[in-house]
């Protein structure tokens, strides 16, 4: 097999830290130690101890050379350097917010890190508790009765909202109903989620970047199970119909369904107020950044489909000196008790990038939240006037109101301005021949002034 | 094992709980009024905690310290492979050039791309797989995309329809049957033979023209080997079905045997079990799948391909699309790359000699049933007039993890304990020593020492409070 370009000098290639052998470091017994185990066992060698037939032994090589901690981690640097260091102003569904120091290090907690799903409640109450003050968060942050405690990211939650709408809807139905500025992405998770059912996934028209109440009334029917929306939209445009939205499902008996993510949530209207029954999104918002795509799939919804809910949830209840304690509840919904019929297949989550993204949360404070997304508001706002007053470019795309990226239409190839850009050291997308879009927020604001005299040069 | 082990708690005396919850220590309330948006398209206020930095530092150092991870102590989670993650991985995961946005192009992630590529072919070869596919987010994702897979490679043969079944042994992990259910199938149950392994008699009957798919883990949850593997995998490829590899047993195998040389078609690795990322109180993990060349062109897009020295992100001919919204949990898997780096041959073959040592050292130490055997990596002893989970409160009580309990079913009372090659020889005896101490002791109201006492299942599950806003004022 193939290795890395920069392959390890001889210095380097030793394994080195502590195993005369060549063995693994991380594996506690000293050759002494394993002598005496052997011996305790009853055999003379670990080869003993394997019971594979002949013809599937494997002996050949995997060609991997161990190598010390240091050599790896030069190596990997290296390799990563190769990374181009370009200012992100990227966004569609995917968000950088500075993440305070706090977070790493409390997240990092050897206790909380090399931790597991909470199956003995008693020595976890610390994560226990962490994941119910994020369920909480959730719960203040939508308006809705339950919050689990992660997906693994906003594709996946929406298929599993998906899935929730078609065991719960009373009357059949075989559509999920998404608008046309879904990403791509989203919607082929989603459509694979249902594929092992009957339902389909159909596109209503939008217009000016938003949900258009018309047009979705004249795609609705009985049929649809539910109804999905984003606010803000994957174009940063912030919906001014969900209220309709809200009255439509329900006049169908179809679930509505809101994309979202808790900086958003923070000051944009409230999902229950406008009668959302499922809230998905991405909240690693908060949490981890981009990390390209290293998420957290949010997933709440209304307490009437608390028997329906996919993946773990944490409840509250007692021990046996009365006292307040939590643990894992209603576990027969879970595939180790239910098996095929589970609510879903979920076992690993995210619960550490929750952890996370509660301690960022709690950071920021309410005023601190409100006002991240108010400035999540007016940086796009103003960033997408300065670009309209550039000479052949006109922003933003989409009248109304914006939450963090804007769309800008250019009198250039958008692909040949984006590459322009990328020399300057910026990374924008391109939505299509003459558009690209552009996403600004605390954590690239410093740079909005350098992007924008960039954009006025490759297009002057 | 000591008779002195406390762990820490946390109580201000106040609230009904040990460590109040931050809505107790402080709450607050922000208007949206300032903002520029009109009031219509704005919610009202945001009631939320508002702790000084000083306090919520210290209110998750304590919800720290009420919690127990591999770091605390010996952890034989059964199935779980809960072994020691080293701390270098997250200096790698922590570079800044490693937290790059999904949506770059390839041109300019060349370094990321680099990674990807490298640990799937770091993967290809552990697995004696031709493909691998980096994007499922875990290892119930990885079993639904590889299940999508064999899905369509059945559909492309034009018997989609007709093959509607997957086969799962009836001690398969729960996901097996979500998963396989999930994707559209009827999930066939296969019973154990006497031994515990597959009854191939069972099997043959079970095979036939409607089989999509064999699911099997080997080393099985019993820790066995399916001595018949090659058996298996005839009789599931002379009926034209697809052998599916669960890899959450793979740490028994390391450099020993190769799922794709016993004849599977399409797997996942669970890199969060075998190769040593920490589990993060649930996640995240990841769930890599590899298949065999016929299956290449179903996998999830995109993949990354080296074209003349650079890497680039393509569409496989006939893919299932997308199972996860990017490319799945990437911060995990850099770390997995640079375990791997790190252990070399030499280190992965000492992981899985060490492993199945440990395993059987302890069951040697211990003085408990076990019915099943030779076994691996893990074995399942039978706590036998106790109830296991009794058991396990009582061995919370000695600073050490208890075993997965009262699974598989093939096992009275099963107590499924995979010690994992970090524990050393000490440890394992203190381990030995709390499955004695748990043994001896009568009707007891386990656990005592940990930081909440035995916890009320069944209050919790009828009256569900789910969030702060359920609990009285």
């Amino acid at each position: 097999m193939s290795r890395q370009r920069d392959a390890p000098g001889p210095a380097e290639s030793a394994v080195g830290d502590g195993t005369a052998d060549g063995g693994s470091p991380y594996a506690a017994s000293s050759p002494s130690e394993v002598a005496a185990m052997l011996e305790a066992v009853g055999v003379d060698s670990v080869e003993e101890l394997f019971d594979i037939p002949e013809g599937v032994r494997f002996d050949g090589q995997f060609d991997v050379e161990g190598a010390s901690e240091q050599a790896v981690i030069r190596r990997l640097e290296r390799t990563l350097g190769a990374n181009d260091d370009l200012t992100e102003f990227l966004g569609r569904g995917r968000y950088a917010h500075y993440v305070p120091s706090v977070v790493d290090t409390l997240s990092l907690r050897s206790e909380f890190i090399t931790s597991y799903t909470q199956y003995q409640p008693e020595v976890a109450q610390g994560f226990l508790q962490a994941l119910f003050e994020y369920q909480s968060m959730l719960v203040e942050l939508t308006g809705l009765g339950v919050a689990n405690c992660s997906m693994y990211d906003a594709a996946t939650a929406l298929g599993e909202a998906a899935l929730l709408a078609a065991r719960v809807r009373s009357v059949d139905g075989s559509r999920v109903l998404v608008p046309d500025y879904v990403r791509e992405e989203r919607r082929d998770v989603l459509e694979n989620y249902v594929s092992g059912t009957d339902l389909s996934v159909v596109s209503f028209p939008t217009a000016n970047g938003q949900v258009d109440p018309v047009a979705l009334d004249s795609t609705l029917s009985e049929d649809a199970v539910a109804v999905y929306a984003e606010n803000p939209t994957v174009e940063g445009v912030v919906e001014e119909h969900l209220h309709r939205v809200g009255e439509l499902a329900e006049e169908y008996g179809a679930l509505f369904c809101l994309g979202s993510d808790p900086v958003a949530l923070s000051l944009l209207q409230s999902p229950a107020a406008v009668g959302a029954d499922v809230v998905v999104g991405d909240a690693s918002v908060l949490g981890v950044g981009p990390a390209y795509g290293t998420s957290l799939g949010m997933f709440a919804c209304d307490e009437a489909y608390l028997r329906q809910v996919p993946g773990r949830l944490v409840g509250c209840s007692e021990d046996s000196d009365g006292a307040r304690a939590y643990t894992l509840t209603l576990q027969t919904r879970e595939q180790h008790i239910r098996k095929e019929r589970a609510t879903s297949n979920i076992c690993t989550n995210q619960a550490w990038v929750a952890l996370r993204t509660a301690i960022h949360a709690a950071s920021l404070g309410p005023s601190g939240l409100v006002g991240l997304a108010e400035r999540c508001h007016r940086l796009p706002e103003r960033v997408a006037s300065e670009f309209d007053e550039i000479p052949g470019v006109s922003a933003p795309v989409h009248d109304g109101f914006h939450f963090r990226e804007f769309a800008a239409r250019v009198e250039r190839d958008a692909s040949a301005l984006a590459a322009d850009l990328r020399a300057d050291g910026f990374a924008v997308h391109v939505r299509d021949e003459d558009e690209i879009q552009v996403c600004v927020t605390d954590a690239n604001e410093h740079r909005t002034d350098d992007l924008v005299r960039s954009v006025a040069e490759a297009m002057a | 094992m000591t008779d002195r082990y406390e762990q820490a708690v946390w109580d201000d005396g106040e609230s009904d709980g040990y460590e109040p919850l931050l809505t107790e220590k402080s709450l607050a309330r922000a208007e949206t009024d300032n903002s520029d948006l009109p009031d219509r398209l704005t919610r009202d206020a945001l009631e939320f905690p508002a702790p000084s930095e000083p306090e919520l530092v210290r209110h998750y150092t304590r919800l720290s310290q009420m919690n127990y991870g591999v770091d605390s102590g010996p952890f034989p989670l059964g199935s779980c492979t809960m072994k020691y993650n080293p701390k270098f991985t997250e200096d790698v995961a922590a570079m800044s050039e490693a937290a790059v946005h999904p949506d770059r192009s390839p041109a300019t992630v060349q370094g990321t791309l680099t990674v990807y590529h490298e640990l799937g072919e770091y993967l290809a070869q552990i697995g004696g797989m031709d493909a691998v596919s980096l994007q499922p987010p875990a290892g119930a994702a990885g079993e639904f995309a590889g299940i999508l897979v064999a899905r369509a490679y059945h559909e492309h043969n034009g018997d989609g329809d007709s093959r509607d079944e997957v086969i799962v042994p009836a001690s398969a992990h729960g996901t097996n049957f979500a998963s396989a259910a999930m994707a559209g199938y009827e999930v066939v149950e296969l019973p154990a033979a006497d031994d515990g392994r597959v009854d191939l008699d069972a099997l043959r009957a079970a095979t036939g023209d409607s089989t999509a798919a064999l699911m099997l883990t080997n080393p099985n949850t019993l820790g066995l080997f399916e001595r018949d593997i090659e058996a298996v995998a005839d009789i599931v490829h002379d009926a034209g079905g697809l052998l599916y590899y669960d890899g959450a047993n793979l740490n028994a195998l390391l450099g020993r045997a190769r799922p794709g040389d016993m004849g599977f078609d399409v797997m996942h690795f669970n890199v969060h079990k075998t190769f040593a990322t920490p589990h993060g109180g649930g996640g995240p993990g990841a769930g890599p799948i590899g298949v065999s060349e016929t299956l290449a062109p179903f996998l999830p897009t995109p993949q990354v391909r080296a074209v003349d020295g650079e890497y680039e992100l393509r569409e496989p001919e006939h893919s299932i699309g997308k199972v996860h919204g990017a490319m799945g949990n990437w911060l995990v898997l850099l770390k997995a790359h640079a375990y791997i780096s790190r252990l070399g041959d030499a280190g992965l073959r000492d992981t899985s000699a060490k492993a199945v040592l440990n395993a059987n050292y302890l069951a040697e130490q211990i003085d408990l049933e076990i019915p099943f055997g030779p076994f691996h990596h893990e074995f399942v002893a039978s706590a036998g007039e106790t109830d296991a989970a009794e058991f396990a409160k009582r061995m919370l009580d000695y600073g050490v993890h208890p075993p997965t309990t009262k699974w598989p079913e093939i096992v009275d009372e099963a107590l499924m304990t995979e010690p994992t090659e970090a524990e050393s020889r000490a440890s394992l005896d203190s381990l030995a020593a709390a499955f004695a101490a748990a043994s001896e002791a009568g009707d007891s109201t386990a656990p005592e020492r940990t930081a909440a006492g035995r916890i009320d299942q069944t209050s919790a599950a009828r009256n569900p409070r789910l969030s702060w806003h359920d609990l009285d004022p």
